[in-house]
């Protein structure tokens, strides 16, 4: 007989690194990574699918993470904000392009939606040709899914080109 | 908010989910994308007491498509309806309606994870699938403990997220029947930002006869009604040459057939604008395309 359960224990792969976290069915992937596993650098803002601030990678893709339960990722690979810069080899790390394209254009005021945006557009980027040039369709589409309601969409769309130009630079 | 405390179990095969809902009773729901069934326990518009997650069902992921239509598993992705595979590029060729409305569900990060059969299943007047399905005229495959059948559209729809759909069931896979020789088809969506909710949607078939004239102009519309509805066009049209036919005769038929309520988003009225603007754009689109297929 298939188990109904109330709770269970779940093992992933969070940002390279294995771990695990024995939760209430119903804990929220949100809120698994921030209050189970201390990871609170994915954000939660409307917690029903709107505003994309908890976006997070499941197996490369994008999802909302508060519209995925905790112990549906058992056995998957989720990569949060916190892991996009790597490690620079001398102790230090290298921001990832996008990171890099938001400090550069001012992209980011208060911060509050800013890992959602990163994740969408570190995953969007990853997965196209670096070496064509953007269009504004594909632009459009990176951040159309995300809520920022303050800097404005206008520098963060910058930062895509921006970012899009660094990595077709880095394909070269 | 949080959902309300509920259990969970993932059955390995369709049998063990259908053993759970049996065993459960009214207060399993079935997962699968999740992605309006999760908005629906965070806001606790729903609390069932038990959720049948699907997802390591074998045999639910397939899209299958052949010359009577194309056949859509219960754990097909929005995203992968969208083309670059190459059951979505066949999809495509035997019935176009279904990538072209797909790419207007929602956002990158929720067709990632949202399926399309699920989407039908939730029978959101404000979803694409559910009017695509009634307007190709589609099916929904059912299994229950005592064996499986195909609803049609017609006695699947209910009324808003209602359907016939018995407490012990899983909606296994939808069938989109094949868009017919000298046919075309068309989508359009008026929404405040890509990938929201539609403020009004229109799908159209565009059917021609030999003589490339009008034999036949069909449209269902998203976020108008309380359920999808086909609306026949036809009379306004009829007879018409494919490239020089009164379209805007069809978009005031249109206008006149449909019920629209008002909503945060837009009044009764503007709705039943757009009804007329969305026909017009996409009727003569679908019947350049009947020509084109025609041609071919």
């Amino acid at each position: 007989m298939t188990p109904v359960d109330a709770e269970r224990t779940v093992s992933l792969t969070v940002n390279g690194v294995p771990r695990e976290a024995t939760v209430p069915v119903r804990r929220l992937l949100s809120d698994a990574l921030r209050h189970d596993l201390g990871l609170t650098g994915t954000h939660v803002g409307c917690e029903h699918g709107v505003c994309g601030a908890c976006t997070v990678l499941v197996d490369g893709a994008p999802v909302r993470s508060c519209l995925v339960l905790a112990v549906q990722v058992d056995g998957r690979s989720v990569r949060t904000v916190e892991g996009l810069a790597r490690d620079d080899g001398r102790g230090g790390q290298l921001l990832h392009p996008v990171q890099e394209a938001f400090r550069e254009c001012h992209a980011l005021q208060c911060g509050f939606c800013t890992p959602g945006f990163l994740m969408t557009i570190a995953a969007g980027l990853e997965a196209r040709d670096a070496a064509e040039e953007i269009s504004e369709e594909e632009v459009d589409d990176m951040v159309g899914g995300n809520l920022c309601r303050c800097t404005g969409y206008a520098n963060i769309k910058k930062a895509v080109r921006h970012a899009a130009a660094a990595m077709r630079e880095d394909a070269r | 908010m949080k959902p309300a405390p509920f259990r969970y179990a993932d059955p390995g095969t369709l049998d063990e989910a259908l053993e759970v809902l049996s065993a459960e009773g009214e207060g399993a729901k079935v997962l699968a994308g999740g992605q309006s069934l999760l908005p629906l326990l965070s806001m606790r518009l729903a609390a069932p007491a038990v959720l049948v997650d699907i997802n390591r069902v074998p045999g639910l992921d397939t899209i299958e498509a052949t010359g009577d239509g194309v056949r859509v598993g219960a754990l097909v992705r929005h995203g992968a309806l969208l083309g670059g595979g190459p059951d979505a590029d066949a999809a495509a060729r035997v019935q176009p309606l279904l990538a072209r409305a797909t790419a207007h569900v929602a956002h990158p990060a929720i067709r990632n994870r949202g399926t399309t059969v699920g989407s039908i299943a939730h029978a959101d007047p404000s979803g694409e699938m559910t009017s695509v399905l009634a307007l190709t005229g589609g099916s929904v495959a059912v299994a229950t403990p005592s064996g499986t059948s195909e609803i049609p559209w017609a006695d699947f729809f209910v009324g808003p997220l209602e359907t016939s759909l018995p407490a012990a069931a899983v909606v296994t896979s939808a069938f989109f029947p094949a868009l017919p020789p000298r046919a075309g088809t068309a989508f359009a969506e008026i929404a405040r930002r890509r990938g929201d909710y539609a403020v009004c949607g229109a799908g159209v078939v565009v059917t021609l006869d030999d003589d490339r004239r009008v034999s036949a102009a069909r449209a269902a519309y998203i976020s108008v009604g309380l359920v999808p509805e086909v609306h026949d066009l036809t009379e306004a049209v009829a007879g018409q040459p494919a490239d020089a036919a009164d379209w805007s005769a069809a978009a005031a038929l249109a206008r006149g057939k449909v019920d629209p309520d008002a909503d945060l988003h837009a009044g009764a009225g503007y709705r039943r604008h757009l009804v007329g603007v969305l026909t017009g754009r996409t009727l003569p689109a679908a019947a350049a395309e009947a020509v084109s297929r025609s041609a071919a």
